[in-house]
This record gives structure tokens, sequence and C-alpha cells, in this order.
């Protein structure tokens, strides 16, 4: 024991405290900071004062946003700390770029939700910053210890946002389901892991690459990615490991379902890419095959579930689960050679995009349900009678998400089809024309809602105005600029996907 | 490839022009409905005078080779430009588009649907030109997706707001199946892409490099072309969505439904599916002329079977558009052009039919056959209209029709690059009696409808029917008017107006220039026609 204990110690002497690069860091920095300030401010306002919560914590986003211009705008080398364990490269400038917007964008969308239904705002704003500084960290995190960690404080958060509405039971039963799906998952994800770390001796994801490159693999490995991935098909909801997102998603307030829809589930693709990338391209015997059958079993499950919903945002719920499929699809071709490069642009692109048009269309359902009180698909009968403008809004973000050009929609999938087929084999082509077909039965969903906005009355012909309050105003504002200019030009973002540095990572 | 003219905006400010006046609208209230309808159609207008100086500018010596070319960076990520160029196959096409849009405008002007809401039609309206003029100078597979697909929208939502009773049903299948056929589309201009080493969708680069392509690739990957351009067109099988959608589409839609966006898909086998993939077209061209035969005896037969006047007319659609995928399907230089030539004249004629039987909804509230009769006797201006597009329709030599029809049929006989003749003989003889059930089913609705006394129903109250365009002008008829009691139309059937007079004068002039002078567009047309076979015979052999 003395032994034991003396031996750590005699490390501990050499230990040496590393460089740290303040700049690199200086997104979670300022988020750490806004965290305490938040919380620290929340217990000296009065309730009547609450309403600045979100104007601060919107002010703690775009400041922690700056530096990730900063580091974007100087430069073109990776930095890598802590021995590679965290790196802040391109590929992980623009997801923190793409968390803190979409926050930025929740944080707008909840005001008005939390302020009417009398919720606590502080503690809120509190968690939803929580959770953001788990994704900002997990775009960087090189390390299934970091990974680990990053996953668990943006999902623990989370479980407790998706119960906000206490009195309310459907909220309850959402926040539990999730809690409990999302922590069965985290074992599972834990067990892969050290099965992982047993096989192959490091947590470091570039070594870990290495070991599983190196000759055929065994059958611990085997279980070990297999269980690995399965960890974040829970996270990413895809089928079979879906069953907890259209409740949760249901009982959750509706800005937590959208920041559940959109950053939680990009920050579980980010993880999944980072793996995939850096430590499975020696285990793609194993992954791709896996990852191909749960793009299409989510795809085409997610789809026929969606057809049958008569509640939009359980609509919205399955068709984001569905779209998961899609973002999935191209990671099927990772490890090739002529794919790879395109399936990492493909899934970057994808999530960017998919964020702005599924915000978006969350902000629309807020405020349509602010009047209707009900997200029930007939009571948005005859919305482009009296709001021709959240109709058109809305028609922009369904038909952006059914793919149709020229709203941004349309490139994401377009660039998914690309990466598939980019490969160019048999179970490409199969893979491009599940896929299509898909497209055709999202369409059918994604129309008949716009179907009944469109072409329906009113309920009970009731056709008083909708006032959207100024926030939830710029939410929409921002989100459909974002989609349509991403459709007409949608060279800016695909610029941002087209990072090499992460599969870099493996020669360094 | 060399710039022939310096005017290289003219296509861009055409085709983006409808939406200037789309962001002007957005900013006006609602309620202004007229100033809406002025903004609609002086943009139209616009966009026509732009389309009439292409027309002008438009070098006829070289109609074989791009003009007005542009060649931009727009997506260089996926190596895909912003590429935009007219020739002889496209020129017809455009400026058809833009008449068409700008004429639809003009008779809405009285004739709004019912369901009123004229700001969001003219919207609408202008995005589907933006979509329809950017499809046919698209010189870029990616950009010519993104128009093709960009007509979706404003079209479903046009038949599905304003349309007829069943139109919800009707626009959400039209949707879909155009969607199905695209989705395919997509991939096979992808697997394309890749089979062409990945370096650019541009349609020069395609022609070039896709002949070398593994005949087996070209066989799949026109199956995916095929399946998209063909349920736009629509061939049979794929026609189903046709006569719903045309029948509950309000008139406008249908007009331009069937001049211009079935064009769409005959313009992609055209300009993109036959270039670029030789053998395999080659391989598909029996099965489209068996389908295409298929479809004009099915829509001859379906037309016979029809009791209302504009589900007949909306299958004649698919008899006229199987003649000509049955002259694309020939190969030959003389059957694609009297295909293109087709397509331009089923456009006028067609047009003009549905906007015929819009006219007689208006006045009649019904489109039964066997309802309407007399048309002659009450409003003879409109029967003799009728009269005159019917036989236009039926391919009578002397009216444009008949330069879309007597050609294919020609071409027929004589197959090129060794398809086999037997079988596109035999093709001939079945569309030869094609065009006799055509005289059939056009005459007869004609009796039915123009001929003999008008019926009981539709005389009661017939009081002064003298002044035909000063009634009507009189008493505009008011948005969404309550209709009268069924029995007493009497007074409503008035006869041509002159907002439709102004409307429709340009269709029946041009259906009479190009019938009596084809050689007009033949001569724009042949050249690039002539350059296409001709790079098809390279790879296909004499």
């Amino acid at each position: 024991m003395i032994a034991v204990v003396s031996s750590v110690l005699a490390q501990a002497s050499e230990w040496v405290s590393p460089t740290i690069d303040w700049h690199a860091l200086a997104p979670e920095i300022v988020l750490v900071i806004g965290i305490n300030i938040v919380l620290l401010l929340d217990l000296q306002l009065p309730d009547s004062k609450k309403w600045a919560m979100a104007s601060i914590t919107g002010f703690v986003l775009l400041a922690a946003f700056i530096p990730v211009v900063t580091l974007w705008v100087i430069g073109d080398d990776t930095r890598s700390l802590f021995d590679g364990r965290y790196v802040i490269d391109e590929y992980a400038l623009v997801l923190k770029g793409l968390f803190l917007l979409a926050a930025y964008v929740i944080v707008l969308m909840s005001q008005t939700e939390l302020e009417e239904g009398g919720y606590y705002q502080g503690e809120f704003y509190v968690l939803l910053l929580c959770s953001v500084l788990g994704m900002v960290m997990m775009a960087s995190s090189r390390d299934l210890v970091s990974i680990f960690v990053a996953l668990e404080l943006l999902s623990i958060p989370a479980y407790m946002m998706a119960a906000w509405r206490k009195r309310d039971e459907k909220s309850n039963e959402a926040g539990v389901k999730y809690y409990l799906l999302g922590v069965f998952a985290s074992a599972v994800l834990l067990y892969g892991m050290s099965l992982l770390y047993g096989a192959t001796r490091s947590t470091l994801l570039t070594d870990i690459g290495a070991a599983l490159s190196d000759g055929d693999l065994i059958a611990l490995e085997v279980v070990a990615v297999v269980f690995v991935l399965c960890g974040f098909a829970f996270k990413i909801s895809a089928v079979p490991f879906h069953t907890w997102a259209p409740d949760t998603y249901e009982g959750a307030p509706l800005p937590v379902t959208a920041f559940l829809s959109v950053a939680s589930k990009a920050a579980g693709f980010v993880a999944l890419m980072s793996i995939i990338f850096i430590a499975f391209p020696g285990a793609d015997g194993v992954s791709e095959p896996l990852i191909w059958t749960l793009a299409v079993l989510t795809m085409t499950i997610g789809n026929v579930l969606a057809l049958r919903q008569t509640n939009v945002v359980r609509l919205l719920a399955y068709s984001s689960v569905s779209q998961g499929g899609f973002i999935l699809m191209p990671l099927a071709y990772a490890g090739d050679p002529n794919a790879g490069g395109s399936a990492l642009n493909a899934v970057i692109v994808y999530l960017l995009v998919y964020a702005f048009m599924n915000l978006g269309a969350f902000a629309v359902v807020m405020a349509v349900t602010r009047k209707t009180r009900s997200a029930e698909m007939s009571a948005f009968g005859g919305l482009f009678g009296y709001a021709p403008g959240l109709a058109t809004a809305m028609t922009i973000f369904f038909a952006s998400l059914a793919g149709i050009p020229p709203l941004g929609g349309w490139f994401a999938k377009f660039n998914a089809f690309r990466a598939v087929l980019d490969a160019g084999t048999t179970s490409a082509y199969v893979l491009a024309a599940i896929a299509a077909v898909n497209t055709v039965i999202a369409a059918a969903y994604y129309m008949r809602v716009l179907r009944i906005v469109w072409m329906d009355d009113a309920p009970d012909g009731d056709t008083s105005p909708i006032v959207t309050p100024a926030p939830i105003a710029a939410a929409l504002g921002l989100t459909v600029i974002g989609t349509i200019v991403l459709g007409v030009l949608p060279n800016i973002v695909a610029r941002f996907g087209d990072v090499d540095t992460l599969t870099g990572a493996l020669g360094s | 490839m060399e710039t022939l003219t310096d005017q290289n905006w003219l296509l861009s400010v055409g085709v983006f022009l409808p939406l200037v006046g789309v962001l002007v609208m957005m900013f006006i209230p609602r309620d202004d409905e007229s100033t809406h309808k002025t903004i609609g159609i002086v943009t139209a207008g616009a966009t026509l005078v732009i389309g009439l100086i292409t027309l002008l500018n438009f070098d006829y010596d070289q109609s074989e080779k791009l003009q007005f070319f542009v060649d931009a960076e727009w997506i260089p990520v996926i190596n895909s430009n912003y590429t935009v160029g007219l020739d002889g196959i496209s020129l017809p096409l455009y400026v058809l588009s833009m008449a068409v849009t700008f004429l639809v405008m003009i008779y809405t002007w009285d004739n709004m649907p019912d369901a009123g809401n004229p700001k969001a039609f003219y919207m609408l309206m202008l995005v589907l030109q933006t979509g329809m003029a950017g499809t046919f100078v698209a010189q870029d597979l990616i950009l010519f997706f993104v128009f093709f697909e960009v007509v979706l929208l404003p079209m479903y939502f046009m038949i599905g707001v304003w349309g007829g009773e069943n139109r919800k049903y009707a626009s959400l299948k039209f949707f879909l199946y155009t969607m199905f056929g695209s989705a395919f589309m997509l991939v096979a201009f992808l697997a394309l892409f890749f089979q062409t080493d990945a370096v650019s969708f541009g349609f020069a680069h395609l022609v070039d490099a896709g002949a070398s392509v593994d005949r087996d690739v070209q066989i799949w990957i026109f199956a995916g072309m095929f399946l998209g351009f063909a349920v736009k067109v629509p061939m049979f099988p794929f026609h189903t969505w046709l006569p719903d959608a045309h029948t509950q589409a309000p008139t406008q839609g249908s007009v331009i439904l069937a001049a211009i966006l079935l064009k769409l898909g005959t313009y992609g086998f055209v300009r993109i599916a036959i270039p670029m993939l030789p053998e395999g077209a080659k391989a598909w061209a029996p099965v489209i002329g068996i389908l295409a035969v298929i479809g004009i005896i099915y829509g001859a037969l379906g037309c016979l079977a029809q009791t209302d006047m504009k589900r007949l007319i909306a299958f004649s659609s698919v008899a006229h558009m199987g003649f000509v995928m049955l002259g694309i399907a020939t190969l030959t230089e003389f059957g694609i052009n009297a295909a293109i030539f087709g397509m331009v004249a089923h456009g006028l004629i067609t047009g003009m039919l549905f906007f015929l039987a819009g006219s007689v909804k208006h006045r009649y509230h019904t489109l039964e056959i066997k309802r309407l009769s007399g048309m002659l006797v009450q409003a003879p201006r409109l029967g003799w209209i009728l009269g005159f597009s019917a036989m236009a329709s039926l391919g009578l030599p002397g009216l444009a029709g008949f330069w879309g029809e007597f050609p294919v049929i020609l071409s027929a006989y004589n197959p090129n690059f060794g398809l086999s003749e037997e079988l596109f003989r035999t093709l001939m003889v079945i569309a030869a009696v094609g065009t006799v059930l055509a005289a059939a089913y056009l005459l007869w609705l004609y009796q039915r409808t123009a001929f003999g006394e008008p019926s009981d129903e539709f005389t009661s109250g017939h009081g002064s029917s003298d002044g035909d365009g000063a009634h009507h002008g009189a008493t505009p008829q008011p948005v969404g008017a309550a209709v009268n009691d069924d029995a007493d139309h009497g007074d409503e059937i008035y006869d041509v107006t002159p907002i439709e007079w102004v409307a429709w004068t340009p269709f029946l002039v041009f259906i009479v220039v190009f019938g009596v002078y084809p050689q007009l567009m033949f001569q724009v047309i042949d050249p690039a026609v002539t350059d296409m076979v001709a790079r098809l015979g390279e790879t296909l052999g004499p």
C-alpha cells in the first residue's frame, strides 16, 4: 500500500504543469465566468427583474462567440492541448460556433415561455449555459474521458430542463424518461469505453485509432466498438434507441425540445464523428455496417411513424429522428478513402443547416401555440389566412426540412447523398435509393402540415391575429434568413464543412 | 466557351426579375388588391420585355451555340457553378414561359379564383416564373435541379389553395409524384457526376465526358433520370397525377402547368438525359417509344370516356406529350425538332383550351359536357375560339399543332442509330391511329358543347345578349361572390370579355403564325438539334 502511494507520489513530483493556451480555451472560460455571473445575479435580483436573466445569458453566449471568431480568423494551425486530448481546430471551432448560436436562439425562444409560464428563470439559464459548456467542450474533446465528461455535462442539465414545467405531468414524464434512458445509455457507453481502454490501453482517441488499425480486431475490440456506437445512438435518437425522443419532445417545454433536437443531438453527432474518424478508422468493418443499418432504420422508421402523427410537436420529434438518419448516412462511409472527406463535410453541413431550419420550425410552432393553446395539427388550420407572415415562415422551415430548393435543407440532403455516392459501392447506391424514397415519405408529412396551414379553415372560425413577442420574432428572423441564405448560397456553409484537420489528427 | 454577345446580364435579369416583384409585394398590405395585380402584371411584363430583348439579340446564325453565356462560381466545394446560357432548343421555351405567365396574369385581373387573396396568388406566379425560366437556361445540373424544384411549391399551393373541390388530394398527389421522380433524378445526377471523374456539373463537360461511361452504368443512370423526367412529362404509367392536378387546379394553374411545367420533363430528356448518356438513351429509346405510344392511345381513350371538359383536356395532354416523347425516342433530328416544336405548340394550344375551360366554368358554373350545349348560340365568339383551338389541338394542317404531330409520325418511320425499324414503324402506325382518335374526341367535345340549342338550364331569364363585352365590363365578377341559384344562370352567359381578348389573342395569333410558317421556329431549333444528334452519332455510330 505504502509502496503504491509512494510510487504515485514519485510520479507526482515529476509532474509539470502543462502549458495552457488561454486563447484557445477562452470560449469555455467565458462560459464558466458567465455561468457564475448568472447564478450570482439571479440570487440578487428581485422577481420583478428576472426578465433580465435572458438578456444576460444572451450576452454571455455572444461573448463566448467572440473568441471563437478570433480563433477562426487568426489561425489555421491546430492548437492542441493536454497531449492532444483537447484540440481546437477548424472542425471544433465551426461546431462551437454552431452550439453557441443555437443556444442564443434557444434563449430568445425561452424568454417568453418562461416568463408567461411563471417558471424559474435564473436556474434555467444557468443549466442551459452548463449544457452549452458541455457541448463546446465536446467539440474539442479527443479523449474518451473528456468526451464522457462533456457528454454528462451537457446531458444532466438537459434532464432537468426537460421537466421544467413542473406542474405538468407530461413534462415530468419527459424528464424522467429522458433521464432514465439517458443514464442507461451513458452506462452502455461507459462500459464500451472501459472495454476499449482495456483492449487498447489508452483513452486518447489517436492511440485507440492506432491500436485498432494494427492488425485484425479481436472480439473484445468488436464488442467495445459496438457498445460505444450504441451508447451514442441513444444520444442522437437513432432507431431502435429513439423511444425516449417523442415523449420527451412532446412533454418538455418547447424551447427545451428545440434545444434537445438540435443542439444536444448535434453534440452527440460531434462526439460520434470524433470517435469514428479518429479512433475507429481501423474498425470500419464493424462500425460501417452498423451505422449503415442504423441510418436506414432511423430514417425509415422515423418517417413512417411521423406519417401517423396528428400533433405537430410529435411530428417534429419523429421528423427529427428521421433527419438524424440522414445525418448518420454519410458516416457509414467515413472510412472510405474516396468518401471520408465528403462524409465529414456532409455531416457538418447538415448539422449547421438543420440547426437553422429545425429551430425555426419550433419557433413558429411556439408562436402559433401561444394563441391556439394546442399543437394538434388541426389547430394550425387557416394560419395562412390570419397570420400570413408566420405561415410563410412555417412554409419555409417545413419545405426546407423536406429538402426543397432553394431552401437550406436541399443542400444538406444533397451533400449527404453526394458523400454516400462518392463511395461508389453497391451498398452506397442502395443506401442512396432508400434515402431517396425516404425524402418522398418525409415530404408527405411536411406537406400535410403545410396543407392544413394554407388550405384549411381556422378551427372555430377564430381568426384573431397572432401577436408574436419580440424575442420570438427575432429568433424567427434569424432562422428564416439563415435557412434561405444557406440554400441560395450554400458555399458559405459548405466552406465551413470543408475541414480536413480532423482526419489529419490521425497522422500527428 | 467563347462569349457571343456582351449582354450576358440578360438571362440573369430575365430569370430573377420576377423575384423583385415578389419582394415589393411583400411589403404592401394584402387588402390593396389592385396594386398587387398591377405590380404582378408590370413585373411579368418587364420580364417579358427582357425576354423579347433576348429574342432580338439572339444570334440566329449560331443558334447551336450557347449565347448570353455566364459561368460564375457558385458552390465550388461541390464543383457546381452558376452557369446559364441559351441556345436554339431553350430559346422558344424560355420566351414562351415568360409570355404565358404575363398573359395568365392579365387574365387573372378579372378572373381571380374564388379563394381570393391576389397578393399571394401573384407572388406565387412570379416565383413560378423564376423557376421555369431558370430551368430553361441552367447549364449546370445542380442549378437545373434547383430551378426544377423551385416550381414545385408554388404550384402545390396554387392547386391546393385556389383549386376545385378535390384540391387537397390533387395537390398532394402532384407534389409527391414529382418529388419521387426528382429524388431519383438527383441520385442519377450525382452518379453521373462521379462516373465522369467528379470534375464538374456543367452540361458542356458532362456531354463530353458522359459518352465514355460504361454502357451498363449509363443505362442505370438513365433510369434514374427517366423517373424524374417521365413523371414530369408525364408519361404513361406515371401520368395519374396529371388529370387530378389539371382538373382541380385553378384555370391559371392549369394553363401554366400545361404550357410550361410539362415541358420541363421533355426538355430534361432533350437537354440532359439523351446528350449526356447516348448509350443509355439508345437502350431506353424503345421503352420510351412504347410508353409514349401507350400514352397516346390511353390518353385518347381516356378523353373519350370523360364527362368533364377540363378533365378531357387534361387527358389530351397525356396523348400530346406522348407524341413529343415518341419524337424524342426516335433520336432523329427530324423527330427531336418536331418534338420541341410540339412542346411549344402544345403549350399554346392546350394552354388556350384550359383558358376556355376556365371561362366556360366561369359562365356556366359547370364543365359537365352533357349539360353544356349551344355555346355558338349563346356566346358565339367563345364558341368559335373553342372550335379553333380544338382544330389546332387535333393537328389540323395550317395550325401549330400539325407540326408537332405529323413530323413525329414521319420520323418514327426511320429511327436513328440502328433502333429497331419494325418496332418504330409499328409505333408509327399506332400513333397515326391516335391522331384519328384525337380528332374523334375533340370534334365530339366540340359538337356536344358548341352545337345545338342552349340547354334550358342556361336560357331562363336570358335577357340582353347584345352587348357582350360591355355587359361584362359593367358588372365585373366580384371575387368570391355568392353564386345565384343553379336554375338562374341565363343572364351570366356572356361572350368573350376585353380582358380575355387581351390575354387570348397572342395565343391565337401564334397558333396561326407557327402553323402557317413553322420555319420561323424550326430555323431556331434545327441547328441546335442537328448539333446534338451529330454528337450522339459520334458515340453511337451512323
